[in-house]
């Protein structure tokens, strides 16, 4: 008898935890959607990337990598395919970085897509020359004080990984 | 009749002949246009497409006898141009970044004291290169010794293997404060460049030479040692000027006067 009112009880647990975890579930995701979508901003400067964006999207590593050791070993340092040059267009109009924020261009598809950046543990993610000098900030220089502050911020490696895993 | 026949005679010799006067002509304007090309190539840098060449060898020609005790003007122009934070700033002195010292040495028989900077040499046959096991320590077309920091995997070999201490491991996260021009990261080894970025621009000098100018010592002389006009060139064929370590046959590429 009391055998049979424990599994009974068992019984009741197991159903309403069930309940309870499906009720929990359908609160905390809502059905609309999974991760938050990368937000794309248009490049400060300029109309068009050096190639279409459907192939830039899929390749830019490649050409990256290609342009890359042509640089170093042979010191080539044209314009085009330029990792310097994707961080003079797309560095973002607040942070004046391409990876400083979550939204930054460079982080938003990467966190999105949980691709580890490795490129600005060396490189720096903010355009070459000073603030006011930078297209980009030709129509901010009235707040470049601002844009300096923001830019000295650290990221550190632990929330940079934690932005892109 | 007789008219006709040397024309036709003349006439498919002709092509023949201005192509070979065309070819001869060219190949004495080429002549004579290359060394004017390669003063022009010199003094203003090499196209943006073009590799670097053999044909330069990049090297400084160092003058002991004028560089200034306590002058410290290489070192802090060196640190701004390429961004690592001058020793006396870092948190941890010993492990810090040194690009290029001031070294200031004394005889102990004479007392005479000696003022030099000392930086990576840029060996014609550089030990680094020798014990690298990634490829990631390389010597450039042009003669300056650099680290790919894309191979390299900080296991300091190289360190140990330069005869100079030229080389620093960069031990902590930059943070984003590099400069765009040079890269360079936590877990890569680095040393001078030669300030590679100012060559590739064609500045033709680097950022120690010109602070050393510009504070009027003219201690430093940087240039191509191939080019037999360049200003380096004419001044080592003046001085007498040493290698240090110039038993280990290294050929260096900074030499030392009054040393």
């Amino acid at each position: 008898m009391a055998g049979k009112m424990k599994r009974l009880l068992a019984l009741g647990a197991v159903v309403l935890t069930t309940a309870a975890l499906a009720w929990a579930g359908s609160e905390a995701q809502p059905r609309t959607g999974g991760a938050p979508k990368p937000v794309i901003a248009k490049a400060v400067k300029g109309e068009q990337c050096v190639e279409d964006n459907d192939y830039m999207r899929r390749n830019h590593m490649k050409v990256l990598n290609h342009h890359r050791d042509e640089t170093v070993l042979e010191g080539i340092r044209t314009k085009k395919y330029s990792l310097k040059e994707c961080i003079n267009c797309h560095a973002s109009e607040k942070t004046g970085s391409v990876a400083a924020a979550k939204d930054d261009f460079c982080v938003s598809c990467h966190s999105y897509a949980a691709v580890k950046i490795d490129c600005f543990d060396c490189h720096s993610t903010k355009p070459q020359g000073p603030m006011a000098m930078h297209p980009l900030n030709a129509e901010t220089a009235h707040y470049k004080h601002k844009l300096a502050a923001q830019a000295t911020s650290k990221v550190s490696a632990e929330e940079m990984a934690g932005v892109a895993q | 009749m007789s008219d006709m026949k040397p024309r036709s005679d003349s006439t498919p010799a002709s092509p023949e002949r201005r192509r070979f006067v065309g070819a001869a002509t060219a190949t004495a304007a080429g002549l004579a246009i290359a060394p004017g090309v390669m003063l022009y190539e010199v003094a203003h840098g090499r196209a943006e497409d073009q590799a670097a060449s053999s044909a330069v060898r990049w090297g400084m020609l160092v003058d002991a006898t004028k560089c200034a005790t306590g002058c410290n003007d290489c070192v802090s122009a060196c640190s701004t141009e390429n961004g690592w934070t001058p020793v006396a700033e870092s948190k941890h002195p010993k492990q810090a970044p040194q690009w290029i010292r001031k070294l200031e040495l004394q005889d102990p028989l004479t007392q005479m004291e000696t003022n030099l900077p000392m930086m990576c040499q840029h060996c014609a046959e550089p030990p680094c290169v020798d014990v690298c096991p990634t490829g990631a320590s390389f010597k450039r077309a042009d003669g300056i010794v650099l680290v790919n920091r894309h191979t390299c995997i900080g296991c300091r070999y190289c360190m140990m293997a330069c005869p100079y201490k030229a080389r620093s491991l960069v031990h902590e996260p930059l943070n984003d404060t590099q400069k765009p021009d040079v890269p360079r990261g936590i877990g890569c080894v680095e040393a001078c460049t030669f300030c590679v970025q100012k060559v590739d621009r064609g500045d033709g000098n680097t950022a120690c030479a010109e602070a050393c100018t510009a504070a009027g010592h003219n201690a430093l002389v940087f240039g191509d040692m191939n080019d037999p006009e360049s200003e380096i060139s004419k001044r080592l064929r003046e001085l007498p000027t040493k290698q240090v370590r110039a038993d280990l046959n290294l050929n260096l590429g900074v030499r030392y006067h009054g040393i």
